[in-house]
């Protein structure tokens, strides 16, 4: 029983980081409908600028601000110089821009900071609660990722930059006929979900250690939550993103034959599997409309 | 009378194919004008083209500035709103927000308040739906939506593009006695592309009509309904 609530609670504070990560690439996704491959790589490099900036050391409560804050700019400039000017074409440009993009800041992490595995503390400390059940850190990790996305949905429920970037991702040509700057909205997601996922990777260098590589399985993670929530969905995409991490862990521990190496293929499998069987996800949106 | 709207030699085409060859029209300040004409002839082009959706060229002056050069969001926030072909309607949201989106560029949220008010005044309809998904609507809720939508902005013109497109006779009156009493009570000028020329030649002061890209005739709303030619070669009625 023990063993099962632990495993629920490790579920739920890595399922937090995934639905982090789920939630950016489908912010992404509703602005230009196209899939962030970078979205890990970007959260890499940021966690690499918090952790540079500890290495001067900034104190930890600094740190967090400054690195959401760079991020944001960050984000913001990649849409500017480098999607923007695609503007229409093909889904195949984009790929390969997504790829290179991938490419260019896994390496420039690497040739900054080289690909040594280094520790990363946690904001949270040491030690745990309850008899060893949940670690500070996990408890750190889940307070945090519901706080940030309780903020993220009180931001577009109730915000009128909020309604205005729902707006310009649902119907960019009404948008415009409102005066909304649609390209600015799309350039705010972008800067939001590279901020989103800075947080998320912060929250998970201490967990799986800093590396250029640190964030693949953590974005496969975040995409088969996404798809399992459904990709025209926030809230579906933030409740996939729980479930993977739950199913993963549960799966991880008692079928025995998956175990720790087999955790990957469950990622992969539940893609597939939701493609099949229900293409828009579990809450995916099918928009009612009168004609 | 001053002139809110003045355009001279408009030309526009969808890449190669040119679809508007040089229109001069105007529109008063206060008035309302009409812009008829067949399928094809290129009305919703016109549209698009005063607000920047397409390229154009040619002069448009809006309030004495040449807009011709602006895009589409800057010459909304001069006092432009545009009902779109098909209502532009933000499926996905609620009324309210769709009819909040209308006040994007406003500031005074006190203003914006009371404009709701008056919106909800106008078409009482849309406060009965207000939380509904604005997708759900019916196709005549859908097009007073997106009138009073565009009314939340405070134009101080009114671009719009077919808005009996779909609906009930009934509906249709209705909606051109609420559009009058905007025009007269908010001094909103308006420029109403139609094909139920019947209809909107009641409303409108002037009128233009569009053959493939051209004006063939402008002139008094009455003088062009007691045109027999026009009425029997453009209009169909």
């Amino acid at each position: 029983m023990e063993l099962l609530a632990q495993q629920l609670i490790t579920g739920i504070a890595t399922g937090g980081i995934y639905a982090c990560m789920a939630l950016a690439v489908v912010m992404i996704y509703q602005a230009i409908h196209h899939l962030n491959f970078a979205q890990g790589e970007m959260a890499m490099f940021s966690t690499f600028i918090a952790w540079q900036m500890l290495a001067w050391g900034v104190p930890y409560w600094l740190v967090i601000p400054l690195t959401v804050a760079l991020s944001f700019v960050g984000g913001v400039a990649i849409e500017r110089l480098i999607i923007r000017p695609l503007g229409d074409a093909p889904v195949l440009s984009h790929i390969v821009v997504f790829i290179g993009l991938f490419a260019v800041i896994n390496s420039l992490a690497g040739f900054i900071w080289d690909f040594t595995i280094k520790p990363f503390p946690s904001a949270f400390g040491e030690g745990s609660q309850f008899g060893g059940l949940i670690s500070n850190h996990q408890i750190g990790m889940i307070a945090v990722t519901m706080a940030v996305l309780l903020m993220l949905f009180l931001f577009f429920q109730y915000t009128r930059v909020g309604l205005a970037m729902r707006a310009a991702a649902e119907n960019p040509a009404s948008a415009r006929l409102v005066g909304i700057r649609v390209g600015w909205m799309i350039a705010l997601g972008w800067g939001m979900a590279s901020a989103i996922g800075a947080i998320a990777g912060i929250l998970i260098a201490p967990i799986v250690f800093l590396e250029p590589n640190m964030m693949l399985s953590i974005l496969l993670y975040g995409f088969a939550g996404a798809v399992l929530g459904g990709l025209t969905s926030p809230t579906g995409a933030v409740f996939g993103g729980f479930m993977v991490g739950i199913i993963e862990n549960l799966a991880g521990t008692y079928i025995p034959e998956i175990g720790g190496e087999l955790k990957l293929p469950i990622a992969l499998f539940l893609i597939v599997t939701v493609l099949v069987f229900k293409p828009t996800g579990l809450f995916g949106r099918t928009v009612v409309q009168r004609v | 009378m001053s002139m809110l709207l003045e355009v001279t030699g408009l030309h526009a085409s969808y890449g190669d194919f040119r679809v508007l060859h040089g229109l001069d029209f105007s529109v008063e300040k206060g008035g309302i004008s009409t812009l008829l004409g067949a399928n094809g002839a290129g009305k919703t082009t016109t549209l698009r083209a005063l607000c920047g959706m397409i390229k154009r060229t040619g002069t448009i002056r809006f309030e004495g500035n040449d807009i011709s050069g602006k895009a589409t969001e800057d010459i909304v926030r001069m006092g432009v709103a545009h009902v779109p072909e098909g209502r532009g309607t933000f499926t996905g949201l609620t009324t309210e927000e769709n009819l909040q989106c209308g006040a994007m560029t406003r500031r005074s949220r006190a203003d914006i308040a009371r404009d709701l008010e008056q919106a909800y005044h106008w078409f009482p309809r849309l406060r009965e739906r207000r939380n509904q998904q604005a997708g759900t609507l019916s196709g005549g809720e859908q097009q007073m939506l997106a009138i009073a939508r565009a009314l939340m902005l405070r134009p101080r013109l009114m671009l719009l593009d077919e808005p009996s497109f779909g609906l009930a006779p009934l509906i249709v009156q209705e909606m051109f006695s609420i559009l009058r009493k905007v025009n007269q009570e908010e001094q909103v000028s308006m420029l109403i592309v139609e094909q139920n020329a019947g209809v909107v030649l009641e409303l409108a002061d002037n009128a233009f009509v569009l053959e493939t890209g051209d004006i063939v005739m402008s002139g008094t709303a009455a003088e062009v309904r007691d045109n027999e030619t026009i009425r029997a070669a453009y209009l169909g009625y």
